[in-house]
């Protein structure tokens, strides 16, 4: 099969871009979205063009490397996909395919369509973790903890750091990132004593990275590979509150 | 924003209530109505109670307006290129037009302060004639179609600032997610009819 | 670029362990502990540790040197440490807890692992790593693991890989991830306590050792392309495993030698190199464009059952064949295990059905899983319950429902258990060069047992090399490095990058990575003969020689470059390669996941030749013919015997 698509070149992140169309051939229905664009790539180096940067590594939609916005979807038409589990059996030929990178400013373009995340990395180190220095814990099974209350953790602590939240929010928010990492820890009883202080320095490093303010507009659980729901907002917004109820 | 969201919800309610009474003949809204100015007049004096109401209203409207607009400028910060290829947003309708929603009621209130508080525009337009100024409007289909808008509006606008201002609060634990989807969809629908009853209620001539 | 005849390797002085103590295995590492020498609190900010990786091994292993106040440098491939290709560890990770109250223990899981590994490991090493194996636990629930419990709370285990007791804990099918995470939060709270410098997208490309010691690595900024030297008082590499060498593999994309190739070629041993494992249950290949390999939980064998068609070239839909014409091979050949043998064993039979030409779906290369009499007998909630996310997963990938149809399966290659040379305190034969996780040769002998690598690395990167590293560094701080120490190794590395970019040819480097990795899977996968070792090693070099003749690497060096990034890996690989296949050519005996055809029982079953292979082959490089050094491996704790799975 053939398509077409119109995939955003950038140089680098100083640079003007812009949307670049291109016919891709030899197309099969049981390729990923990924290896149809190695497929454009391999085509382009022996051109002598060069290929078409993106991010991604595990391929199997574990290690939150890849993420495209796919004809204004993040990680294209198929609900808690993430790209490179995205195969182009989904896709029609005869549709062009615009690919885009993510979109926000602590987001910034490294080359065409790959973006730079650190920001993500720099919402949990201001505190999502718990500390707990090797060596000096207490075994295992100290503290049971009921299973609903693990399960719950686990269903936040899915996240993959993919950023495809920040992507599709309106309002350029990881709210659902960082409440993701609140709710995994803030429900487990060995994240209590930090529960507090890491809601709030979690809230306030994301805003300062110049994130936008989280208006609960759902777009976010939408697109999510991993289906974290909207409720760990509410969490999050549960301690944040709390905490500045005591004055912290 | 929940917090003022929350004082204007609930002078929302309380004011679909009263209006209610248009149900209970002629008298009882202009009774309801010099209650009102009467109401706490000895500490207050007469309609003071109502210009306390209506300054924290208007506080609340401010508060509410300001946090939106810095949300709006927020979000257009962080996000400076926009998408060239954008589809109709996946999320619910009423949360994507919060702004949009918002202005047009905006817009109404002050059309309708015009029309019924100051009377301006209304087509009777007597002061303290609360029942007769209602009735007047609503036998004009435009009037109806224009307050018919402006309810529904707010009904979307309820609808996600409600779900929202529980979420922001941090009410809405993962378990009670459902109830309070459902909770906020049931009071926006309760608030939407209530409202709209009283205008259509003039039209088909039930309330005369 | 090209070596000399590798067939010719020449044996040198045979190498020891010298720093596990004597006396009885089970105390050897508290001895050990207590012997090695401590560096001062005050004196630990001094020292500078770059470590390399942040998988299971580096990132816990950077967080907890932090966490004691040396110096730490991090680095990754990736844009966030957080995507090291541990993350995508599904199984779970062992622990002789005996939570489970079956009669576990330390001793257990260090026998099971010897044994498992065919008596190829170093027996001290694999005590150790039994003992420690207890404290990851804790730690991981201490972190907030969210770990699998029962409904009383506590944690639950399976039993996993052939273990005949249930020690092995699990977070749904995403443990690699919930214990990555768990370090990456270690290593974000050091990060932000300014005790680790952090540095994404950034490749290490060599070692720089002077006057004998490893002092600093040279790394390319993978966005401005800036090749730069950072210095310090020890270099740990956790940069894992070498899979990739095959092209296809369920290893991520970016998994590659280059960092422990390059230290090899500066002077660090690399052990039995030729120690790969395959894993039975993979996503079959579906086409030319293939880019990686989708492994399967093996648990999927507890209920599925593999088999065949009896006539080769049956073109009958799978439902279509009646159950007198099928082949249930594995319950036919090991009645005693039947699905459940081990992954070297069931893999090579789905190779040997496949060679026969009874393999089913494209190319003929698959098996067929079938769930039909499972979902009978318990019912489609029950396996839904069980297998759910897998038949999901199968179904994404491949548009068939396995409720239906049975899935198709093929081994893939998963695992290397060979790596740089490390004594007992995982130093390197380079002084000041520690190596840990899957980059080390270490704990699996030639064989490793499911849900024991994440043990491993948490083993190595939390309690194992924070205990030891003080002993080396008690010596330093070991001065400045000479500037012209760091240009030559920033020049090499220069020259390297100009050099692939001056062959402007007409190939890519990924075809020439598929060319090597079918060439290897051919002849050095599952199955290995001398004459087809013989053969790969007269087509690498051909091919490595047409490689430097005609790979073509667009745009320049100091840019984001992902062709050149691509380009360097294969380069390594092709070189990696060949001294993958003279090990596994001077290694005559089966053992593990090395089987020689030429070394099997008349039933078909590897033969291990103990009297003579019973040893760590260390590989020397000179650049021309290899030194084969011999580390002597001693079983006092468990005798050799034969694995048998009838
Ligand atoms: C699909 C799959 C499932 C598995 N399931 C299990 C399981 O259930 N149980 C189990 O015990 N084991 C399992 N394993 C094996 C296990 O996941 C790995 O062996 C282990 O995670 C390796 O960890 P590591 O820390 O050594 O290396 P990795 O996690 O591979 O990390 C390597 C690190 O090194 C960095 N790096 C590499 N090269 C360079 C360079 N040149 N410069 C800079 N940085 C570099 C990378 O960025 C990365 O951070 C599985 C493996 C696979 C592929
Ligand atoms: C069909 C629907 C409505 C009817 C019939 C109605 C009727 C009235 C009447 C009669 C008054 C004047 C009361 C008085 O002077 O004592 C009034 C005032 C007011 N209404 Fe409404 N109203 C409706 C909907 C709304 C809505 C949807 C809003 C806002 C969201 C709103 C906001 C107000 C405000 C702010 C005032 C002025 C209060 C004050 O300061 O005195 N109304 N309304
Ligand atoms: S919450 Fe979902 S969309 Fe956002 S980073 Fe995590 S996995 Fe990606
Ligand atoms: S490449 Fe890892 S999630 Fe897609």
């Amino acid at each position: 099969m053939r398509y077409t698509l119109r995939v955003w070149r950038q140089r680098g992140p100083e640079e003007s871009g812009g949307l670049v169309d291109y016919d891709v051939d030899g197309i099969s229905p049981d390729m990923s979205f990924l290896e149809m664009l190695d497929v454009l790539n391999e085509r382009l180096v022996l051109d002598g063009e060069e290929p078409v940067a993106f991010d991604h590594d595990c391929r199997e939609g574990i290690c939150g490397m890849c993420g495209l916005m796919i004809d204004g979807v993040a990680h294209g038409p198929e609900r808690a996909t993430t790209t490179c589990q995205l195969h182009m059996r989904h896709f029609d030929p005869a549709e062009p395919i615009v690919v885009e990178p993510w979109r926000a400013a602590p987001f910034p373009v490294v080359r065409d369509l790959m973006v730079d995340r650190s920001a993500l990395d720099r919402i949990v180190e201001a505190g999502g973790y718990i500390s707990a220095p090797a060596g000096a814990a207490p075994d295992a099974h100290a503290v049971p903890i009921p299973k609903a209350d693990a399960d719950a953790a686990f269903t936040a602590a899915a996240c993959i750091g993919c950023g495809a939240c920040v992507a599709a929010c309106p309002n350029g928010s990881p709210m659902l990132f960082t409440a993701a990492k609140a709710t995994h820890l803030g429900l487990l009883p060995q994240g209590q004593p930090e529960r507090l202080s890491r809601a709030e320095d979690m809230l306030t490093a994301q805003d300062d990275l110049g994130f936008g303010g989280c208006t609960q507009t759902g777009e976010c659980t939408l697109v999510c590979p991993k289906g974290i729901p909207l409720e760990t907002i509410a969490t999050l917004n549960h301690d944040v509150l709390t905490a500045a109820l005591r004055g912290r | 924003m929940a917090v003022s969201g929350a004082i204007l919800f609930l002078y929302v309610v309380a004011h679909m209530v009263g209006n209610l009474k248009a149900f209970a003949g002629a008298g009882a809204l202009d009774d309801y109505g010099v209650f009102l100015r009467e109401f706490l007049s000895p500490v207050l004096g007469y309609g003071g109670f109502l210009w306390v109401v209506r300054v924290v209203l208007l506080l609340a409207v401010v508060l509410h307006m300001v946090a939106a607009v810095q949300l709006a400028r927020r979000a257009r910060k962080a996000r400076p290129v926009s998408y060239a290829h954008r589809p109709k947003v996946q999320g619910s309708y009423a949360a994507r037009t919060m702004r949009w929603g918002g202005v047009i009621i905006a817009l109404f209130v002050v059309y309708h302060l015009l029309d019924l508080t100051a009377g301006v525009l209304n087509p009777n337009g007597v002061e303290g004639a609360i029942h007769a100024n209602v009735v007047a409007d609503f036998q004009r289909w435009y009037v109806v179609l224009a307050y018919t808008l402006a309810v529904v509006a707010l009904g979307f606008h309820l609808r996600h600032g409600l779900f929202s201002a529980l979420r922001s609060l941090g009410v809405a634990s993962a378990r009670r997610a459902a109830a309070v989807r459902g909770t906020a969809l049931g009071v926006a629908v309760v608030i939407t009819v209530g409202f709209l009853v009283v205008p259509f209620g003039v039209l088909f001539g039930i309330v005369r | 670029m090209s070596c000399s005849d590798y067939t010719n390797y020449s044996e040198g002085e045979p190498i020891a362990d010298t720093r596990a103590p004597d006396g009885p295995l089970e105390t050897r590492w508290e001895r050990r502990r207590f012997a090695a020498r401590l560096v001062n609190p005050a004196n630990r900010r001094k020292l500078t540790v770059i470590v390399v990786g942040t998988g299971l091994a580096g990132g816990s292993a950077a967080a907890t040197l932090g966490e004691l106040g040396y110096n730490v440098l991090s680095f990754c491939y990736q844009d966030s440490p957080r995507r090291a290709h541990s993350i995508a560890a599904q199984g779970g990770i062992n622990a002789a807890k005996n939570y489970a109250g079956d009669g576990d223990s330390v001793h257990r899981l260090f026998h099971d692992t010897v044994k498992g590994g065919d008596f190829r490991s170093r027996e001290s090493n694999v005590h150790r790593l039994a003992q420690v194996s207890t404290q990851i636990i804790d730690q991981c629930v201490a972190q907030g693991v969210p770990f699998a419990r029962e409904y009383g709370g506590l944690l639950d285990t399976r039993s996993f890989g052939g273990a005949q007791v249930s020690r092995t804990f699990y977070a749904r099918g995403q443990t690699g991830q919930q214990l990555l995470l768990g370090a990456y939060q270690a290593l974000s709270r050091q990060i932000h306590a300014g005790t680790v410098r952090m540095h994404p997208r950034t490749e290490m490309l060599d070692l720089v050792v002077d006057d004998g010691r490893a002092r600093g690595v040279v790394v390319r900024d993978l966005v401005s392309g800036e090749v730069s030297t950072h210095l310090a008082d020890a270099v740990v590499l956790a940069t894992g495993g070498y899979g990739n060498v095959f092209h296809l593999s369920t290893n991520a994309k970016g998994c590659n030698t280059t960092a422990i190739w390059r230290a090899h070629k500066k002077g660090a041993l690399f052990a039995n190199p030729c120690y790969t494992q395959i894993h039975p249950t993979c996503i079959p290949v579906s086409g030319e464009h293939q880019s990686k390999l989708t492994l399967m939980s093996e648990s999927l064998r507890n209920d599925g059952r593999v088999w065949v068609p009896e006539r080769a070239g049956d073109p009958r839909a799978p439902r279509d064949i009646p159950e007198q014409e099928r082949d249930y091979y594995l319950e036919r050949l090991y009645p005693g295990f039947g699905n459940l043998v081990p992954r070297d064993i069931a893999s090579r039979a789905a190779k040997t059905v496949c060679d026969a030409g009874r393999g089913v779906g494209p190319g003929g290369l698959g098996v067929y899983l079938d769930f039909a009499e499972a979902i009978e007998r318990l019912g489609r909630d029950t396996v839904s319950a069980r297998y759910g996310n897998l038949f999901e997963m199968y179904q994404r990938i491949t548009d068939e429902d396995p409720y239906e149809v049975p899935m198709r399966i093929y081994p893939a290659v998963h695992y290397t258990m060979g790596g740089l040379w490390v004594d007992y305190d995982l130093r390197s034969t380079i002084p000041g060069l520690f190596v840990i996780g899957e980059a080390n040769f270490s704990d699996h002998g030639a064989n490793r047992l499911g849900a024991s690598a994440l043990m491993q690395g948490l083993a190595d990167g939390y309690f194992v090399l924070p205990a030891v590293i003080g002993d080396y560094l008690a010596d330093g701080p070991f001065g400045p490095v000479p500037p012209t120490a760091v240009e030559d190794a920033e020049d090499e590395v220069r020259q390297g990058i100009a050099a692939l970019l001056a062959v402007d040819g007409d190939r890519t480097a990924e075809s020439f990575h598929r060319e090597l990795g079918r060439l290897m899977w051919e002849l050095c996968g599952m199955e290995r003969s001398e004459e087809g070792l013989r053969k790969a090693l007269e087509q690498i070099p051909q091919l490595r020689g047409e490689f430097w003749r005609r790979v073509k690497v667009t745009g320049a060096g100091g840019q984001l470059n992902q062709e050149l990034e691509k380009a360097g890996r294969v380069a390594d690989f092709l070189e990696l390669a060949e001294l993958m296949c003279l090990d596994a050519l001077h290694r005559t005996e089966s053992c593990g996941g090395h089987f020689r055809v030429e070394s099997q029982t008349a039933e078909g079953d590897a033969r291990r030749d103990d009297d003579a292979f019973s040893y760590v082959a260390a590989w020397e490089h000179t650049g021309g013919a290899p030194v084969l050094h011999r580390e002597h491996l001693e079983f006092t704790a468990v005798r050799p015997s034969v694995r048998s799975y009838k």
